[in-house]
């Protein structure tokens, strides 16, 4: 490489510099270049290492779920309630309906608010006020759970007096709501104005053509953004426990406690017996079992239509 | 026609949306009543918890609640100072663990995994991401405290503990159930937050930067450090403090490691702690006193406020790179 | 510069003139797809080689050969040779990094550092390889640059000012100021023209006559007036029905302008297609 005095001469200067044949240049490069390339290389090699390292602790938990898990499954396990300490058997099976109860009981009051606010918000704003909505959004997507969790004990369960499913299922609800509005807002968008247009000519009202047009244009995706809601609503811990509490019993009365799965997993894994650690690594596994089940469901439901998918 | 009409459309289009005026009147009025809803909600949310806060302020004031460590029911004093602590120094340790790694990882899957390599990798970040954190706090309990206690901590002190100041970090008995085991767990959780958005970021560099450094001579790494890193920059700052305000507000597989024992700040990583999130769920059951219960929800508005300045800085980041491309190609 | 330079680089005559190229039956594929088919031509040294051709001929594919740029891209390869001098600079032990450093590409778009000032953008590419530096030298090499770039009257004031708060024209001009300061044998040039307005087209033409004293110039472009007005050498590449990009006729400019051998090169600087 030229040294410092040459680079800075005349314009008429030759680019290459004494003693060094530009070829051997492009060759090999002096013993700087050979650092820069092992540093490149090196770097390259880390940057893989942070890869693999991501990888491989993701398949390290869910291989840990799945070796201790596996030994708490039975029958039993997924049709009987939670046994006593001492007693043999019992399973999960008022967590697991209770977790899909409350899933859908959230469904029922967050989904049409939700779906809502996402058409208002595709659809009809463009102002000043539809950017406030959509960064309420995001700030209440952005708000902790427990905070969530406080904000419906406070509201439900210490005015009504008794730990709730109810209140379990709004508090799931508030969870949702941001999540569904915002990923069925963004599958609106994609939705090709020309649609929009060519049901607008034919006379067909706007109301209508959203319902009849953009809305079914959209299905897929809209499915797709309601399930990743739903499996991050069922995965929820801290504001279950803040408002239904968990129960040992089946039950499915909305103004009592109620089961809930990942509630489940932590009264088993805080308890200091043995057996009830296996059920909470069983419980677990059925947890990501169902998560992964929904998601898969989705996939097969919405299979062969491209807008909005991934 | 301001009432009704879309913005879309021709004027003829208006025309026959006026015909047909009242349905889309009440359909808009529908759904502008959803939109207004949300924001009621965050509004209620706020407000509730501002009310239900009175007492304790009332009972002790503002400052003594939020800057003093006595956490004590018993004898009416609530201080969340510790608490607070605990929380930014657990989320911090995480913080600084995930961003290497996840900003890494991130880099690698853009700018050199091969192209079969690409999806499996995103697919199992995206797993990764929707592991419920019921599910980190189990693993954390029965597999990640004990490697901490028995392998990684005595090494931590062994090596580290002479070293004047660094030192006072792994000081007292390690037990894998602390601050820092809190930490480790939650760069576990927030990598794939993280990474994710990072590598968004990283994809919106145009290919122009990057040919631009290649010609001028720059070996990879250093097209990427010279052209990528810097481009992508506010965005990664972003990414990673949104990982940052995941972490202050994850409760449950923290309160299962971080031992909820101590109110006191000694500077040790090895002292098990409380957070926020974790004081909450532990003691919301045991709340016997209207100054107790407000002193709880006061938590909790504490945290709302932080998350919320977490989450906006981050958004800010985020939008100022990748926000302009995705807003462009909005319709309409 | 001095008798002792010229000696020591003893495969080039006359040092006073940057390196020459010569390309060999070069080939440039993405994946399965053939973009350009056996090249074979010259890139005469101290001289401005035009590429022209209508769109999807694969003149920009080609010249992204000529420095070896083309492999970045995800599945594409080269095959064939290209020679700098007597060196082949796709030969297996040829490292593209340093082939890079000795030829120099300015872009369609210009495409300077945003988060760089103008300063760090003109050292942008002598930070790499030369870590000590003295600030004073530093200085030289950027207003030097700058001046090669018919810049440095426009931004002497404000160097520590972002290089994207410069407009269109004064980027790719920064961008060319970029290239000349790592000192190149050539410069390759993708369009460079074609996101600015006349006025600033013009000023990178005469720039182009000026830089050409001093470094060998490989030129794509789309408009033909630009060709004819600044090249010495053009070179019309066609992709037909195959699809892939051929050269179809490589002569002096003033030739293949006034005299064109082939008729498809004549039906194409006619306007008749394109």
């Amino acid at each position: 490489m030229q040294s410092g005095n040459e680079t800075a001469a005349q314009l008429a200067t030759p680019k290459a510099s004494p003693g060094v044949s530009r070829h051997a240049i492009l060759l090999q490069g002096d013993s700087r270049y050979r650092f820069r390339k092992a540093f490149s290389g090196i770097m390259a090699a880390a940057v893989a290492a942070c890869t693999v390292f991501g990888v491989t602790i993701l398949w390290i938990i869910l291989g840990y779920v799945l070796v201790r898990g596996l030994p708490a499954l039975d029958l039993a396990f997924f049709t009987e309630r939670p046994m006593p300490y001492g007693e043999v058997g019992g399973g999960v099976a008022p967590a697991i309906l209770g977790s899909l109860y409350l899933i859908a009981v959230a469904c029922v009051i967050g989904l049409p608010l939700a779906v809502l606010a996402a058409i208002y918000l595709s659809e009809y704003s463009h102002g000043r006020f539809g950017d406030a909505v959509r960064f309420v959004i995001d700030l209440l997507a952005g708000l902790p759970s427990i905070v969530v969790g406080v904000f419906v004990w406070t509201l439900i369960v210490i005015n009504t007096g008794s730990f709730s499913g109810l209140a379990g299922a709004v508090a799931l609800a508030i969870i949702m709501i941001p999540i569904v509005a915002r990923t069925v807002e963004a599958i609106l968008n994609l939705v090709p104005n020309s649609m929009r247009e060519a049901s607008l000519a034919l006379g067909v009202p706007m109301w209508k053509t959203i319902l009849r047009v953009v809305l079914p244009a959209a299905k897929s995706g809209i499915i797709t953004g309601v399930v990743l809601a739903m499996a991050r609503a069922g995965g929820e811990t801290a504001p279950l426990l803040m408002t239904t509490l968990g129960n040992s019993f089946f039950n499915f009365d909305l103004m009592q406690p109620m089961a809930a799965l990942p509630v489940q997993i932590y009264n088993y894994a805080v308890a200091p017996y043995a057996d009830w650690h296996t059920k909470a690594w069983g419980s677990a596994l059925v947890l990501i079992a169902l998560i992964g089940a929904l998601s898969l469901l989705t996939r097969w439901a919405v299979r062969g239509q491209k807008l909005g998918e991934s | 026609m301001q009432q009704s009409a879309p913005v879309r459309g021709s004027s003829r289009i208006r025309l026959d949306v006026d015909a047909a005026g009242r349905g889309d009147r009440i359909f808009e009025g529908a759904t502008k009543a959803g939109a207004i809803a949300i924001l009621a909600l965050l509004a209620i949310i706020i407000l509730l918890l501002l009310f239900e806060s009175r007492n304790i302020f009332g009972h002790q004031g503002i400052g003594q609640f939020l800057f003093t460590t006595t956490w004590d029911p018993v004898f009416r004093e609530f201080g969340v100072f510790a608490f607070i602590y605990g929380t930014v120094i657990s989320s911090v340790i995480g913080l600084l663990l995930a961003t290497p790694v996840a900003v890494g990882a991130a880099i690698y899957i853009v700018e050199y995994a091969p192209r079969w390599l690409r999806s499996p990798v995103s697919f199992t970040v995206e797993l990764l991401a929707a592991i419920p954190s019921i599910i980190y706090g189990l693993w954390a309990v029965f597999i990640l405290g004990p490697v901490m206690r028995f392998h990684i901590e005595p090494f931590l002190q062994t090596w580290f503990g002479p070293i004047p100041i660094v030192g006072n970090l792994f000081e007292g008995t390690p037990i894998g159930r602390d601050i820092l085991t809190a930490g480790v767990i939650l760069a576990i959780m927030i990598l794939p937050t993280i990474m994710a958005i990072s590598r968004e970021v990283i994809m919106q560099v145009p290919d122009t930067q990057r040919d631009g450094m290649h010609a001028l001579g720059a070996t990879k790494w250093e097209m990427i450090q010279g052209a990528v890193i810097p481009y992508a920059r506010a965005g990664i700052a972003g990414a990673a403090i949104l990982g940052l305000a995941r972490a202050l507000g994850e409760t449950m597989a923290v309160t299962m490691v971080i031992g909820n024992a101590s109110t006191s700040i000694t500077g040790s990583l090895f002292e098990p702690g409380y957070t926020m999130a974790s004081a909450i769920a532990n003691q919301f059951r045991e709340a016997d006193s209207q100054v107790y219960l407000s002193a709880i929800i006061a938590i909790a508005l504490v945290l709302l406020v932080i998350a919320m300045i977490v989450n906006i800085l981050a958004r800010i980041l985020i939008y100022s790179l990748v926000g302009k491309q995705s807003n462009s190609s909005r319709i309409g | 510069m001095s008798q002792e330079t010229i000696e020591q680089t003893q495969t080039i005559q006359d040092d006073s003139l940057a390196a020459g190229m010569e390309v060999r039956n070069l080939s440039a594929y993405y994946g399965d797809f053939q973009a350009v088919k056996d090249i074979t031509m010259p890139i005469e040294r101290g001289k401005v080689t035009a590429l022209i051709g209508p769109s999807g001929c694969g003149k920009s594919t080609f010249i992204r050969c000529l420095n070896r740029l083309h492999e970045l891209t995800r599945g594409a390869r080269v095959s064939g040779q290209a020679f700098l001098e007597d060196q082949d600079i796709y030969a297996s032990n040829v490292d593209p990094v340093q082939v890079r450093r000795v030829i120099g590409m300015v872009f369609q778009k210009p495409n300077p550092f945003p988060m760089m000032s103008i300063y760090d953008n003109v050292i942008a590419g002598i930070k790499l390889n030369n870590a000590r530096k003295s600030r004073g030298e530093l200085d030289q090499i950027v207003e030097h640059s700058l001046r090669g770039a018919a810049l440095w009257d426009e931004v002497k004031d404000k160097l520590d000012h972002s290089g994207a708060s410069l407009s269109g024209g004064q980027q790719q001009r920064l961008c060319i100021a970029r290239t000349i300061a790592v000192e190149p044998e050539v410069i390759l040039m993708d369009e460079p023209c074609s996101a600015l307005d006349p006025i600033a087209t013009f000023k990178i033409e005469e720039l182009i006559a000026e830089l050409k004293e001093r470094y060998t110039i490989a030129l794509v472009t789309h408009n033909m007036q630009q060709a004819a007005r600044v090249s010495d050498f053009t070179a019309f590449l066609l992709s037909g029905e195959e699809r892939y990009g051929r050269l179809v006729e490589y002569g002096p400019t003033q030739q293949i302008f006034t005299n064109p051998q082939d008729e498809q090169t004549e039906a194409y600087i006619t306007g008749k297609f394109g």
